[in-house]
């Protein structure tokens, strides 16, 4: 069955090729503009996401090289300003958090995948599957024309009142995270949806992918979180225009209330990024090591108590911020117990490569990768949910080196892996796996040398968001900008191979990996209504036992 | 051990440092148990069960047992480390009774530390040895923060209100304080310097101001004086009339009293304005400038005089 | 394989079910059963979205009231209590008639649907009326939101510039003109299908649009009998 297809011929299996395929079908960009097809959908959000990453991903190189010296000189020019600065840092977070990590996997890989995994021939409302992509571009062009007219200096976090008396263009950014939060409602509402009623026969809830449940849980966030982000914004942008005085002290407002608001969307908003990531390595894992998922209930449980858990800890961001001792006390307390779930999915992850048959393609490095850096992001977070530890450490460095741990190591990691492992399906083609690896390794070193360095900086005292900081820190600084340079390294080469493998024919096998999920029951790439007929599910999931042959 | 310690952190500047410290030092430990225990899992799963092809793996579906273990045994670990975390937090949160009060504003971008005297500084504070020091904070415009890296305290300094931060420090010499909340374009320049002093440095530095005018001209220390001091709320520096006369161009002027009398503007008149203001009052202004002996300093006064001169 | 698949063409008109020769079927379905259960799940966790939407405005206001207890009180007998229980029959009665047409739809009574839904759009727009009137009385009384408020004769002092009446009244138009917006996209909403009603669209077997802008309606309605006692009742 499955397990002897990988290695030995994976084209064991290969259906024969259609003529036309979802890519090819219908040509022209009017075509692809006006598609409700959500494989295309996946793909346009795919090259939209990956261009915001690649601007996010310009900002903090620039922000390590302005920290490279205390001077912030190359070659003997100040490289940026103070107030420069401190709007590149803005963007950086601004364009990561909005436009790429939300809508990351969501948008490409889900879309692309999900029906795909359900035997569906697409999400219940393709249309508005389109409208939520088109939202997100005008989200990204209001954000752009931020940046162009005057720009933001507040960080992405726009704590008032410096974000309600500030003279530049906050009205715009806020503007564009609002347009960017119905883009999301509106995926996560399709995809609940689609879980619901579009499963193929035979597929219960609890015959569901992980990747699936992963993905459902992500959009019950989504949908009950983002809207309080919307309001959250339109209080801001009216404070600012009409001085309503709710967040502005000088008018008998409360600063702290906007932290509140704020918190109650972009905690929960952290489970969004993190959840789909999870999600991936719950498909990768066992896919790889060709053996069944340990503990499918318990992962799929611990999805769920993540993305409802995860709406009860915002006040962890205000423990030193003026809110009442009480709610400290109890946020500190609830932050404890949502560790929980996380630890159970990493070890759940670990038990199912035990006495597997693991091959270690790139899908398979970026999922250990994950796990790693993962485990250190979950583990700093307990330093910053026990009270005495976080009043020295929030508001540092330390802060900056978890979130981009959980974030970047987590989130994108897994974005990557997944990439990899859906590249065939999606494109066709198989990429380098050689250069693969390369830059497997080189992401995994650059990262871990820019940002473990910055977990010391921030113990041993350097604040964030600083443009000038005192010469004892510059060694650091400068070892995490080196890093950074091996990290961006790493990411360009995977941009270039990965584009590079469009050029060859798409004969990529239909399961090149030998999973076990729907998808790879379709051709590479999948036609534009995904399978001939209906398919009808027969089996648990992650089933890599032989099948026993039927006497003649 | 304390070298492993000095890798992550600071000084220790207080007993309470000490304490957060252990939990600090603790947490690492733990991480890095628990990392190398998953690393090695990770990277030891996948060399030991490496792909062979034919080879059929067991289909273990899930272990209850080990389930509620690594679920429960976590949990303790995190009730354990929030209590912990809890206790030390507590002591934070509550100054003892007998702590100087020392009252702070901070404003883009400086500190301004007031002492229970009524004296005031900028930039600059001076604490006993051993002695507790309550800071009770306000803002005046946004949000910054009073982090002591040393003291391992942080808080919040938010405008309309007044928050609260407490330590005892316990080792002779110079500290920093820094902003930790993002406050515009000078926010990482918002650094003030803790100088924990013994008895005797302490009272002199009290009772003289300390040394911090030495390191500006006299203009300028005069210009940050009339800031500090509140002078710029009634004297302007642009020729606008405000509670008090400008003090653009006043000097060695000829200025008319409110008696017909007329007197030159020197040195020495700038210094009773300062220190007896009510034995001249100029024509058209109101008796009602504070008197402020004791809350200047010589050299605070010959900067005024400095700075007053140079506003041509 | 893992799978198999199942006879089924989706081409194939007039077969199974109620599905094939439906114009408004989509085919990624398998049966119009499913497409209108699935919008209406759709629906419902829009109508989710909206209450979160709203719901952070309710506890920015109740915080506000905290902050401000006397002003609120004072400020909101400047509201007209006898326009807004009128509104509110207004919209109630327009929720009756809304509950109407998706019968009168759902039961092949094309005249009677376009009846029920053209009053339902007459009853917003009397909404909207009153709304006029009251927004009218309280810009001339200088009601407004935040600095552009004018009023005089309150009786409270205010300190600081923290002017709780001015805040009640930003949050006033915040509610009441986001409750509007959403009256306006009911109007278009009940028009479009006033229209294709009466074009015959809807019959017993596909009247999902009239059943969803229903829910919409009955969300708008809601909202709106939250916010009147909020506002204009409570002491």
């Amino acid at each position: 069955m499955a397990q002897a297809l990988t290695h030995s011929d994976p084209h064991i299996g290969d259906r024969p090729r259609p003529a036309k395929n979802y890519l090819n079908e219908t040509t022209g960009i009017w075509s692809w503009m006006t598609t409700v097809d959500h494989k295309r959908i996946g793909v346009m959000y795919l090259v939209a996401v990956s261009a915001a990453f690649f601007l996010g991903g310009i900002l903090a190189l620039l922000v390590r090289l302005t920290l490279l010296t205390p001077s912030h000189k190359l070659f003997g020019k100040v490289l940026i300003d103070a107030d420069t600065y401190n709007r590149v840092f803005t963007l950086h977070g601004a364009i990561m958090v909005f436009l790429f990590i939300i809508p990351s996997i969501p948008g490409s890989l889900a879309n692309f995948v999900l029906p795909l995994m359900l035997g569906a021939k697409d999400v219940a409302f393709p249309r508005l599957n389109l409208a939520s992509f088109y939202l997100w571009c005008l989200g990204a062009v209001t954000a752009v024309a931020s940046m162009v007219f005057g720009a933001v200096d507040t960080g992405w976090t726009f704590y008032t009142p410096y974000s309600t008396t500030t003279q530049n263009a906050v009205g715009l950014m806020t503007m564009a995270v609002f347009i960017l939060g119905f883009s999301s409602i509106f995926t996560g509402l399709n995809f609940i949806a689609t879980v619901h009623k579009l499963r193929a026969p035979g597929m219960g809830f609890f015959d569901m992918p992980l990747f699936v449940w992963g993905t459902y849980a992500t959009a019950i966030i989504q949908v009950l979180a983002t809207p309080v982000l919307g309001i959250t914004m339109v209080l801001l942008a009216l404070e600012r225009i009409f001085n309503i005085g709710i967040f502005d002290p000088k008018i008998g407002g409360d600063p702290v209330l906007f932290q509140h608001f704020f918190w109650f969307y972009s905690h929960p908003a952290v489970y969004i990024m993190i959840l789909p990531g999870m999600a991936i390595i719950s498909e990768i894992i066992p896919t790889f090591s060709r053996k069944t998922i340990f503990g499918y209930r318990a992962i799929a449980y611990s999805s769920v108590a993540l993305a409802l858990l995860g709406f009860l800890v915002w006040g962890h961001h205000l423990f030193v911020a003026g809110q009442s001792e009480l709610a400290t006390v109890l946020f500190s307390a609830l932050t404890f117990l949502v560790a929980i779930p996380s630890g159970v999915k990493l070890f759940n992850w670990l038990a199912t490569m035990y006495k597997g048959n693991i091959s270690l393609e790139t899908p398979m490095l970026y999922a250990i990768s994950f796990l790693l850096l993962f485990a250190i992001g979950g583990l700093t977070g307990i330093f910053l949910g026990a009270l005495s530890t976080d009043v020295h450490l929030t508001d540092t460095y330390f802060v900056v080196a978890h979130f981009h741990y959980v974030m970047m190591g987590g989130t994108v990691i897994a974005f990557i892996g997944g990439v990899h492992y859906w590249w065939p399906k999606i494109t066709g083609r198989m990429y380098s796996e050689t250069w693969g690896r390369i830059a497997c390794a080189l992401v995994f070193v650059g990262f871990n040398m820019t940002f473990l360095t910055q977990f010391f900086l921030g113990s041993r005292g350097m604040p964030r968001r600083y443009y000038n900081y005192l010469d004892q820190y510059q060694p650091l600084h400068a070892f995490s900008t080196f890093g950074s340079w091996v990290l961006g390294l790493g990411l360009f080469i995977t941009a270039a191979y990965l584009l590079a493998s469009l050029r060859k024919p798409a004969d990529a096998p239909d399961n090149p990996w030998g999973g076990t999920t729907m998808e790879w029951d379709t051709v590479s790439p999948p036609i534009t209504h995904n399978f001939e007929g209906q398919p009808v599910l027969e089996h648990e999931p992650y089933d890599y036992r032989p099948k026993v042959k039927k006497p003649a | 051990m304390e070298w492993i310690r000095s890798i992550f952190l600071p000084p220790q500047g207080s007993a309470f440092a000490a304490e957060v410290d252990t939990l600090y030092m603790f947490l690492v430990g733990l991480s890095t148990v628990l990392f190398i225990g998953i690393a090695f899992a990770a990277i030891y799963f996948a060399f030991r069960y490496r792909y062979k092809p034919g080879r059929v793996t067991p289909h273990i579906t899930h272990n209850t047992t080990l389930e509620i273990v690594w679920s429960v045994l976590p949990l303790l670990l995190c009730v354990v480390i929030f209590f912990w975390g809890f206790k030390s937090w507590l002591k934070y949160s509550v100054a003892p009774g007998e702590a100087m009060e020392i009252q702070v504003t901070a404003k883009k971008w400086l500190w301004q530390f007031e002492y229970p005297d009524g004296s005031r500084t900028a930039n600059e504070l001076h604490v006993p040895v051993g002695k507790a020091v309550k800071f009770v904070m306000t803002s005046e415009d946004v949000l910054h923060d009073f982090f002591v890296p040393d003291m391992r305290v942080k808080h919040d300094i938010i405008p309309g209100r007044y928050t609260e931060v407490w330590f005892t420090p316990t080792v002779l010499g110079r500290h920093q304080i820094t902003c930790a909340e993002y406050c515009g374009k000078g926010h990482s320049d918002m650094m003030a310097k803790l100088m924990v002093d013994n008895d005797a440095d302490f009272k002199k530095w009290m009772e003289t101001g300390g040394d911090e005018w030495k390191s500006y001209t006299p203009e300028k220390w005069g210009e940050m004086q009339r800031e500090q001091k509140g002078c710029a709320t009634c004297h302007s520096i642009d020729g606008k009339r405000g509670q008090g006369p400008s003090w653009k161009g006043i000097y060695g002027k000829m200025e008319k009293m409110n008696d017909g009398k007329e007197y030159l503007v020197d040195d020495a008149y700038l210094r009773e304005s300062m220190l007896m203001p009510n034995a001249k009052i100029v024509a058209s202004f109101e008796p009602i400038m504070p008197s402020f002996q004791g809350l200047l300093h010589p050299q605070d006064i010959n900067g005024l005089i400095a700075y007053i001169k140079s506003l041509k | 394989m893992s799978t198999s698949t199942v006879d089924v063409n989706p081409h194939d008109h007039g077969g199974h079910g109620d599905h094939p020769s439906d114009p408004h079927f989509q085919h990624h379905f398998s049966t119009l059963e499913q497409q209108f259960d699935t919008t209406k799940i759709g629906m419902w966790i829009f109508l989710a979205t909206e209450v979160l939407l709203f719901g952070g405005l309710f506890v920015g206001f109740g915080l506000m009231q905290a902050r401000f207890p006397e002003m609120f009180k004072e400020a909101h007998h400047h509201l007209q209590r006898p326009l807004g229980a009128l509104n509110t029959v207004v919209l109630l009665f327009s929720s009756w008639t809304m509950v109407m047409g998706v019968l009168s739809a759902r039961t092949n009574q094309k005249k009677k649907t376009v009846i029920f839904l053209v009053i339902t759009i007459l009853c917003a727009f009397i909404f909207l009326g009153v709304k006029y009137f009251e927004y009218s009385h309280k810009i001339e009384e200088g009601l407004l939101p935040g600095h552009f408020y004018h009023h005089h004769g309150d009786l409270i002092p205010v300190v600081n510039g923290a002017n709780g009446y001015a805040t009640f009244f930003s949050f006033y138009f915040m509610m009441t003109g986001l409750h509007g917006i959403h009256i306006v996209v009911g109007i278009a909403l009940l028009a479009w299908i006033a229209i294709r009603a009466n074009r015959g669209e809807f019959n017993s077997n596909y009247y999902t649009p009239v059943d969803l802008v229903g829910l919409y309606w009955h969300l708008v309605d809601m909202i709106w009998i939250y916010l009147f006692p909020l506002y204009y009742l409570i002491s």
